[in-house]
Formats: structure tokens, sequence, C-alpha cells
């Protein structure tokens, strides 16, 4: 009976499972299938999901009209210059966090956390005039500066929970075998929390590669990424979806590989600490 | 050398007093055991010797030099932790290696110390696995190794044998005991274990609440315990009291008797009782009886012990065996 039991529910997960992921893939499947399909038949109004003309038409236009390889390089730049930057910051801050607690420290890391809950929009004002009056404006620097900034409460609290999960002990062991506050860093407490800093680097790369708010606003030309390239697609010339389509499918091939690769990494460093 | 002197030394947490003050006098070479309940503040003060935790007030000397506020790496002294507090990611050589390697020691001296650590304890085949790779035993071994190679003016060890069953504890104790024989250098030892207590130390500091209860040898704190606190912390099983009024006072006096101190008869005695439940360990008994005024006692028998359960016994204390207890706990009279 349970035996008849657990094999209907797992079933019923299994299924469940498989909706909610089909749900959550089919933009990104319907785009990549789009971005195969001649404009007209990207907006045909029978839709086709696999029966169409197969071409790369859409490839070629979009590579000899934009240049993909200096928005692609644009987007290497910024999310792993900002990620690097911001790991050289949260670091000794999650280190001081997880183990020279004051008693402001819980409320620190909530404050930061605060800052992730106000709209961007609310500070596009000073920050646009800052960048302005600081010659920012369309500079991968400015971008890897806006981006480290964003995203450094998400890595403080990542490497604050990973550095909570190791023994106290060990680094006191070191202090009293001598080590500087440097030393106890870089040889005990890095390469332990190794898998952390991966998958936090990791993260902050998606999460930057695919940053369009701040990237669409403050860059132009010389420093725009991929998600400013996609944008450049629905212009004032018409939306072209097929284009659109290839566009976007050439922005979020490479995060997607990434992803794919490391999704182990990343499940495991989203979900460390949460259960002991 | 490795003298250490506390000198009316406080440790407050927030507005908590862990460690109340306090003076105590180790001597060079010397074993000696902190022990007492959880949270009576021997850890703290471990740790307050190593360096790990500020001292709020007072003076903590090594070797007659002040050391209140030198950092941990610079008192000379080596810890070994509870958790062994070994580096994961390290092989045994390396872990052993790095204090050594943070003082810029050559490596050629390096290789000699750790060879001879690993010979002394027996870790020479174990030198390039990880941690993770070793027993609970070996890992222990391991933490003392990296401590014994900085040939340290003293070794702290806080809990060492907690995380270790009971058969390979009695082997490790026995080892630590040997390597302070060998070393000659001085150990201070935490433990809540007094049996750890007892078999090791040169003397005892009983703790109990942030402050020392009574520091002395093993025998005197076990024949001339100076409270009810010590009196039942030392000894296992633990001193039996047994509540009398005192008819000149009008107040209770707490009566301290040893499981080892009764005479069992089963025709008269000082007090009557019945017996209860009886452990047989073969080499002796443990008899639980409960006196008629309710209390029960651990008496200790012969393994071949004839009594049953529910038979009717009298018990009377060994002359000279009675400890006596004032209502605040203090010893008013030890008859032996």
């Amino acid at each position: 009976m349970s035996i008849k039991n657990n094999t209907r529910s797992t079933l019923i997960y299994t299924i469940a499972a498989w909706t909610v992921s089909s749900m959550i893939f089919f933009p990104i499947l319907w785009t990549l299938i789009t971005s195969f399909k001649t404009e007209s038949e990207a907006i045909s109004a029978t839709p086709t999901l696999f029966a169409f003309e197969w071409t790369l038409v859409n490839y070629l236009d979009v590579l000899s009209r934009s240049p993909y390889f200096t928005h692609f390089w644009n987007s290497v730049v910024i999310s792993l210059g900002s990620s690097l930057v911001g790991l050289l910051i949260a670091v000794p801050a999650a280190w001081s966090m997880a183990f020279v607690q004051s008693k402001k420290t819980k409320n620190l890391l909530m404050w930061m956390l605060s800052t992730k809950m106000l709209p961007p929009v609310g500070v596009l004002i000073p920050i646009y005039l800052l960048f302005r009056d600081f010659g920012l404006l369309d500079t991968k620097l400015g971008l890897v500066i806006v981006m480290t900034l964003i995203n450094l409460p998400i890595m403080v609290w990542m490497l604050y929970t990973y550095f909570r999960e190791i023994p106290g002990e060990i680094l006191e062991a070191s202090r009293m075998d001598g080590a500087t506050i440097g030393e106890e860093i870089f040889h005990v407490l890095l390469p332990i929390a190794l898998p952390g800093i991966a998958s936090t680097l990791l993260l902050n790369v998606i999460l930057s590669w695919n940053e369009a708010f701040w990237t669409l606003i403050l860059t132009a030309a010389n420093a725009s990424p991929l998600t400013a390239f996609i944008a450049s697609y629905s212009s004032p010339e018409g939306l072209f979806y097929a284009k659109l389509s290839a566009a976007s499918a050439m922005a979020i091939v490479p995060i997607l590989i990434l992803g794919w690769f490391s999704q182990k990494q990343l499940v495991r460093g989203l979900s460390f600490g949460a259960v002991k | 050398m490795g003298s250490i002197t506390l000198k009316q030394v406080t440790k407050n947490f927030d507005d908590v007093n862990v460690i109340k003050p306090l003076d105590l006098e180790i001597k060079d070479g010397e074993f000696i055991v902190f022990v007492g309940p959880s949270g009576c503040g021997k850890s703290t003060l471990l740790r307050m010797i190593a360096g790990l935790e500020d001292t709020t007030s007072g003076n903590i000397e090594i070797d007659g030099q002040d050391a209140t506020h030198t950092p941990p790496a610079k008192r000379g002294l080596a810890m070994v932790f509870q958790s062994y507090a070994l580096y994961p990611h390290m092989s045994v050589r390396n872990n052993i290696a790095f204090p050594l390697k943070r003082a810029k020691v050559s490596p050629a001296e390096i290789e000699s110390k750790i060879a001879n650590a690993a010979k002394i304890l027996n870790l020479t085949d174990y030198l390039d696995r990880k941690p993770g790779q070793l027993s609970g035993g070996q890992r222990q071994r391991v933490a003392i190794g990296r401590a014994i190679v900085r040939q340290p003016s003293a070794f702290l060890f806080d809990e060492p044998l907690s995380n270790l069953d009971a058969s390979l504890r009695v082997n490790m104790r026995l080892e630590i005991s040997e390597l302070h024989k060998s070393l000659a250098t001085t150990m201070i030892y935490v433990t809540h274990d007094q049996v750890e207590a007892m078999t090791m130390a040169d003397r005892i500091a009983v703790f109990n609440g942030g402050i020392i209860e009574q520091v002395g040898t093993p025998l005197e704190l076990y024949q001339h315990p100076v409270n009810k606190f010590v009196a039942g912390f030392i000894g296992s099983p633990k001193m039996n009291f047994i509540e009398v009024p005192n008819t000149e006072t009008n107040e209770t006096t707490s009566l301290g008797v040893r499981p080892e101190h009764f005479i069992i008869s089963q025709d008269a005695g000082t007090w009557a009782g019945k017996v209860g439940v009886i452990e047989h360990l073969g080499s002796e008994s443990f008899l639980h009886v409960t006196l008629t005024n309710g209390t029960t006692v651990t008496v200790k028998a012969d393994g071949d012990c004839p009594l049953e359960y529910g038979d009717s016994v009298f018990l009377t204390a060994q002359k000279n065996k009675v400890h006596t207890f004032d209502t605040n706990g203090n010893t008013i009279k030890v008859n032996n």
C-alpha cells in the first residue's frame, strides 16, 4: 500500500517538476526556435514549433549589422571585473562579520540586504549625475563600479553564510600558529571556503551579465554589453522578432552554458547553510 | 621555562562576569588540570591564557613577563583544540609544518622537526594524508604534533579527548601523560571529566561559577575537599551526602561518605536501608541503597557481593572517613 502511495506521489512530483521546468524553459526555447525562422514566419498568426524552414540568416544579419564581439567582450569585462572587485571587498567584510562579530553585525547585514529592496530607479538621478560629473558614462570602469555596488550585499551575505560554517577554532589555531590576519585569510580561510567563493563568483557573473537596467542607462556605444546589444533590436525602425531572438540567443547562450556546467556548484552554493 | 601566573584575572562578556578575580600560579613543567561543570569558566580562562580572549582586568604573566595583551602567536604557547582544528585542505605534513613556516624556519629544519614529531606520535605513515582520511585519534595526534614542533613553553589542551570514543580516550590519556613526562613541558589541560583530571594531573584546579573552588593534588582534593562541591565533583561514583539534624545548632549538617567507605551489614549499623539496583562490574559491585530517610546512596561492594534487590541492609561509615559540611557546604570537619 505504502509502496503504491510512494510511486503515485513520485509520479505526481515528477509531472509537477517537469511542468514547472517546461514553463520556465519555454520562453528560452521559443526564443531559440524563433531565431531560426524568417521574420514573416516569426510573426505568423499560426505559430509553428518545429515545422518551418530553418535558416541562419538572422544570425548572419545580426553579426554583420552589429559588433557582437565588442559587446560580448564588454559583458565579460563588466561581469568578471565587478565580481572580482566585489570579492576583494566582500571577503574581508564577510570574514569580520563571521569571525569578529559585534553587537551591530546582524543589523549591518540586514541593512546591507535592505539596499537590495530599494527600486534601482530610486537612485537613478544621483547615480547618473555622479557618473556624468566623474566622466564615467559609457565606460566599462563605471559599469564595473555600479555592478560591484549592486551585487556586494549578495556577495557579502553568501560569503558570510559560508564562513559561518567554518569552525572558528581552525582560524584560532592558525592565530596560535603565528599566522597574521592576511595569512589566516589566504592560507586557511580561502582554501577551505573555495567552493563557496566559486559559487559566489559564478552567481555574480550571471547577475552582472544579465543586468539590463543600469547597462541601458549608463552606456551608449563604447561600453555597452550584450544586454544593450539585444535592446538595440527593438528600435524605432520596428520590432524584428527573428533578429531580436537571434541577438538574444547569442547573448544568453554563453551564460546558459556556464550555468549548465556549474549548476551543481551553484545549487550547493545557494543552499549552503540552509541545512546543518 | 613555562611558568604561568594569573593575578586577579577577570573576564566579562558584556555585563556577565564569567571569571571572578582569580589568582593562580602554574609552575614550570607542571601538568595542571582545570576541571568543572559546563559553563564554569575553565575554557574561557584557558583561552585567556592563550590570548584568544581579552582579559577584562588583572594580569597574565608567562615566565615572569606580562603577557596580558600579547597576541596569541607571541606568547610561546601551543594549543590543542577539542575539535582538533586541523587545516582540512592541507596534508598532515603541511599541518605540522604550518607554524614552522609562519616562524620562517628553514625547509631542512622543518623536515627534520616533522620527522621527529611524526616518530614520537606514530604518524610517519600518514604524513601525506589529509585530515579527512584519518581516524579521530590520529587527528588528535596531528593536532598534538602541530603543537610539539613549535617547542612551546606550555601546552594548552581544551577538552582534547571529548570527541573520542571511550577506549581511544583511555589510550590518548596515557599518550598525553607519557608525552608530558618525556617533554617535561608545562601543560594546562581543560576537561569536565574528573577521571581524566584525577589520572593525568600533578595538580587539579576545580572550577565552579567562575571561581576556583580548590587547587591541589588529586589525592588532596579526594581526601580533603574544602567544600561539598569539590567533594561531590571529585571521585567516581560521587560522594554520598546524608543530611542529619545538628542538635547543638538546630541546623542540618551534611555528612559525606564515599561509596568505598561504607561497611555493609545485615544485622546492625548506623543507617538502615533497602538494596535497589545492583551494578555488577566484575571486580566490584555498586549497590544503590535507599535509606529509611529516603536518601539513596551508592555503596561499593565486592564483585561477588551476595546481596540482591530488596534485601534489607545496615550501613556504617568507616572510622575517620566521614566528611562533615555546614549549611553553606563548607567542610567543618574531616575525620581522617
